[in-house]
C-alpha cells in the first residue's frame, strides 16, 4: 500500500525491490507517427499505477504493447526482472498479464461461459469442449463480481453494460492474472457498478495484483491508484506517487506537460528556460 | 452470492417464475423445450411446401418414391452447406465450390476409368480403382482448400475475390483435364455413393439404422440431464424431454419407413431374380431400396459437422471469430490458421459431394457441380446463417438445402419450365433473407 514516509515535496523513488513489470524506453510508430516515444514505466506487485493523458496521448498503444496486441519498434520489457518476449497476445497471456480493453473485446454471438474461456477452454478427457464444467466456473466466479447474474444462456450482446463489463473483468480474473490491465474500466458503467470495481481494485491489489489503469476520470485516479503517469504526445511526461501531488498539478500535467516538483520528470515533461 | 444451500436449481427464482408465468402458453413450450422458433419456422415453411406441391402436382409429390429421389437430390448440395456454414460464420464467403466440385469430379472420373487402368495396369472391377480414386479426390479438395485459405488469411487477400477467381480457375481445369471430353463408365462401386437400387442399403439395414439412431437419441437426452444435474443447473421438465426424444425417434422411424416403401423397379428386380435363381412370385417381388448410400453420407457428414461447431475448440473459435475477429485475436486465438483449416474442410466437403454427383450421373463431365455454388450458399442462407457472421447451425443449412431442393424439384413434377424455376429459387432466397433479417431485428 501507500508508502507513508512520503511526506517530502522532493519525488519518492518506486517502492524498492523487483518490479513486477518494467517496461523500458518502448517506442512504436504508425506511419508516421510516434504513437509512443521513449516510454518508461515500471509497476510492482500490489500496487495501482494509473496511465492519464488526453485522447492519443499514447496510454492505450503502450498498454496493448504490453499485452501484445501490437509490436513495438524498440525498447524492453521486463517481466519479475527477467526480459519477457511479448509478440502476441497468447505470450502475454503466459507471463500472466490479462487486459481488460476499454472495448471488453467480448465475442458477442457466444455466452458468458465462452467468453470467460475464450483461447483457453476447458476439455473433457475425450478432446471435447466441457461446456458444462465451464458453466459451472463461470457461475462462481460471477457470482463473487456480480451475484444477481443468471442469464449463463444468452450470448453477451443481449446483456447490459454492466453485465458485459462483469464478463470482461471475469475473464481477465479467472486465471490468476499477476498483472491486470484496465482500460477505461468504469467508461461504462453507472455509479453504483463503478463503486463495485473500485471495490474489485482494492480487493484485487491486497492479492498482491499489479493493476494498470487507464482512466479519464482524476477522481477514480485518486482513490484507486498509488502512483500516477501522465503522457502526452507519446511521451511519459513524468511519473509521481498520488500523495506527493494535487489533483491541480497531475491536469498541469496533462494539458500543459508541466512536471510538478512532487513528480519524476519524464522525457516528455515541458523543458523550463533555466 | 448465489444461494446453493437451496434444493431448487439455480435459475429458477423467484423473478424467473414471474416471467415465466407473463409468457403464453406457445412461449412456456418453446422455454420448457429449448427449442429454437426459426428452425421450428423452417420445418414449418418445408411442410407447407410439401403439402402445397403435393395438392398442386394431383398427389405425386409426398411419395416415397419422389421423397427418397428427394433425399438423394439434396444430399450433395448438403453436404457442401455444412462446411459454407463454417465458411459463412466466419464472415467469408466460397464462390468456388461449384467448380471446385467439376475439377475434382473430373480428377476421380479419369483415375478410376482410365489412368489407373492403362499406365497402372489394374483390372476393371479391382478394389482399389475406387479406394485410391476416392482418397486423390479427397486430398485433392484438401490442398485446393488449403490453397484458396492461405491466399485469403495470410496474403489477405479478400475471399470474395479469391474464390471468384477460383470459380473461374477450377472450371477452366476441368474442361483442360480431358479437353472437355466426359469420362464415363465409372467403376461399379464407386457408383454405389450415387444411390440408386444398388447403392441403397435394403430394408433390414435401414430399420437397423433407424433403432441406432433412436437410441443414440434417447442416450444424448440423458446425458446432457445427467451432466446438468451434476452441476445443479436448471433442467428442462421431463415431459419436454420426453417429447422432443419421442418427436426425434418417429421423425427417423418415419424416414426409414417411407425408405423402405420404395420398392424397386421391376426391371431391376428381374435381373436381380435371374442372377440370384429366385423365381418371381405372381404380382411381383418387393424388394425395398431403404436408405440411400449419399444420403447415409450426408447425415454422417451432417453429425460430424455438428460435432465440430459444438463440441470443439475449433468450432468455438469459427464462432467467436465471425462475431468479433479482434476480440478472437486479442483472446489469443491463431486466427489465420483458423480461417484456413475452414476453407480445407470446405474442399474436403466439395470432394465428398464431387463423388456423390459424379457416382450419381455415372460418369465424369466438366459441367459437374455448375451452379451449385448458389444453391450451396442459398441453402446455408435459407438456413439461418448470418451473413454478418457468428451465427448460423449446421442442420438449419441441410434443411435449407432440402428446402430449396424440394422447391425445385416440386416444380419439375408440376410441369413449370425452367427459366420459370430460377426466378422462383430467386425470389425465395431474398425473401427467406428477408424474413430472416425481420426475425432477428424483432427478437
Amino acid at each position: 500500500m501507500a508508502n507513508k514516509t512520503a511526506l517530502a515535496t522532493a519525488p519518492t523513488t518506486a517502492p524498492s525491490g523487483t518490479p513486477l513489470i518494467d517496461m523500458r524506453n518502448i517506442s512504436i510508430a504508425f506511419g508516421g507517427i510516434r504513437a509512443v516515444d521513449d516510454a518508461s514505466i515500471d509497476l510492482f506487485p500490489g500496487e495501482v499505477v494509473a496511465l492519464l493523458g488526453h485522447n492519443g496521448a499514447g496510454k492505450s498503444t503502450l498498454i496493448k504493447i504490453l499485452s501484445g496486441a501490437y509490436k513495438r519498434d524498440g525498447g524492453q520489457i521486463f517481466v519479475n526482472g527477467e526480459e519477457a518476449l511479448i509478440a502476441n497476445p497468447r505470450d502475454a497471456k503466459k507471463y500472466g498479464i490479462e487486459t481488460i480493453y476499454q472495448t471488453l473485446a467480448l465475442a458477442d454471438n457466444v455466452d458468458a461461459a465462452a467468453n470467460l474461456f475464450l483461447g483457453r477452454e476447458l476439455m473433457t478427457g475425450w478432446g471435447t469442449l466441457d461446456d458444462v464444467a465451464m458453466e459451472a466456473e463461470a457461475r462462481k466466479v460471477m457470482g463473487r463480481l456480480n451475484p444477481r447474474f443468471q442469464r449463463f444462456k444468452e450470448p453477451v450482446i443481449k446483456l447490459s453494460g454492466g453485465q458485459r463489463q462483469s464478463v470482461a473483468i471475469a475473464r481477465a480474473i479467472l486465471f490468476n492474472a499477476r498483472i491486470l490491465i484496465m482500460d477505461e474500466p468504469t467508461a461504462a458503467l453507472g455509479p453504483q457498478e463503478t463503486a463495485q470495481v473500485g471495490e474489485l481494485v482494492k480487493q484485487l491489489k491486497s492479492d498482491g495484483i499489479g493493476i494498470f489503469l487507464i482512466s479519464h476520470d482524476i477522481h477514480d485516479v485518486f482513490e484507486l491508484a498509488d502512483r500516477v503517469c501522465v503522457m502526452k504526445n507519446g511521451q511519459v511526461v513524468g511519473t509521481a506517487r498520488t500523495t506527493d501531488v494535487t489533483q491541480d498539478e497531475v491536469l498541469g500535467m496533462i494539458i500543459l506537460g508541466k512536471c510538478p516538483p512532487g513528480a519524476i520528470p519524464g522525457p516528455g515533461a515541458l523543458k523550463i528556460a533555466a | 452470492m448465489t444461494d446453493t444451500t437451496s434444493n431448487q436449481p439455480v435459475g429458477s427464482t423467484a423473478a424467473d417464475k414471474a416471467r415465466a408465468s407473463e409468457l403464453s402458453a406457445v412461449g412456456r413450450f418453446l422455454k420448457a423445450t429449448e427449442l429454437d422458433t426459426r428452425m421450428l419456422g423452417m420445418v414449418g415453411a418445408l411442410l407447407v411446401i410439401w403439402v402445397g406441391i403435393h395438392i398442386l402436382s394431383g398427389g405425386l409429390f409426398l411419395t416415397p418414391r419422389n421423397l427418397w429421389n428427394l433425399s438423394v437430390q439434396t444430399s450433395s448440395v448438403a453436404i457442401m452447406a455444412t462446411g459454407m456454414v463454417l465458411v459463412i460464420v466466419m464472415r467469408n464467403i466460397d464462390l468456388s465450390v461449384g467448380s471446385v466440385e467439376g475439377v475434382i469430379g473430373m480428377i476421380m472420373g479419369v483415375a478410376q476409368a482410365e489412368f489407373l487402368i492403362r499406365v497402372i495396369g489394374f483390372q476393371l472391377g479391382n478394389p482399389w480403382l475406387w479406394i485410391i480414386a476416392l482418397a486423390a479426390g479427397v486430398v485433392l479438395g484438401l490442398l485446393i482448400g488449403a490453397f484458396q485459405g492461405f491466399i485469403i488469411a495470410y496474403m489477405e487477400v479478400p475471399a470474395f475475390i479469391v474464390t471468384l477467381g477460383g470459380l473461374l480457375v477450377w472450371r477452366g481445369m476441368a474442361w483442360l483435364i480431358t479437353s472437355g471430353r466426359t469420362v464415363a463408365p465409372l467403376d461399379t462401386t464407386f457408383q454405389l455413393m450415387g444411390g440408386g437400387p444398388r447403392g441403397s442399403i435394403g430394408a433390414t439395414a435401414s430399420w437397423i439404422v433407424g433403432v441406432v439412431a433412436c437410441v443414440a437419441v434417447a442416450f444424448m437426452l440423458l446425458n446432457g440431464r445427467s451432466q446438468r444435474k451434476r452441476f445443479h443447473f436448471p433442467l428442462r421438465p421431463v415431459w419436454a424431454e420426453t417429447l422432443l426424444g419421442v418427436v426425434a425417434c418417429a421423425a427417423i422411424l418415419g424416414a426409414v419407413w417411407i425408405a423402405n416403401s420404395y420398392p424397386w423397379p421391376i426391371g431391376i428386380v428381374r435381373q436381380y431374380a435371374q442372377q440370384n435363381g429366385i423365381t418371381v412370385p405372381e404380382g411381383g417381388l418387393f424388394i425395398a431400396h431403404g436408405i440411400a448410400i449419399p444420403v447415409l453420407m450426408a447425415v454422417a457428414v451432417g453429425i460430424i459437422m455438428t460435432f465440430i461447431t459444438k463440441r470443439t475448440r475449433f468450432g468455438r473459435y469459427v464462432f467467436a471469430i465471425g462475431g468479433n475477429p479482434e476480440a478472437a485475436e486479442l483472446a489469443g486465438i491463431n486466427t489465420r490458421w483458423v480461417t484456413m483449416k475452414v476453407f480445407m474442410i470446405m474442399g474436403v466437403l466439395a470432394a465428398i459431394s464431387a463423388a456423390i454427383s459424379s457416382a450419381r450421373l455415372n460418369a465424369s463431365t466438366n459441367a459437374l457441380g455448375t451452379l451449385d455454388e448458389l444453391l450451396v450458399i442459398a441453402a446455408a442462407v435459407i438456413g439461418g446463417t448470418s451473413l454478418a457472421g457468428g451465427a448460423g447451425t449446421v442442420m438449419g443449412a441441410m434443411l435449407g438445402a432440402l428446402l430449396m431442393q424440394s422447391l425445385q424439384s416440386g416444380m419439375v413434377l408440376l410441369g413449370i419450365d425452367s427459366p420459370l424455376q430460377s426466378i422462383v429459387v430467386g425470389a425465395v432466397l431474398v425473401i427467406a433473407v428477408w424474413l430472416d433479417t425481420v426475425y432477428r431485428k424483432r427478437v
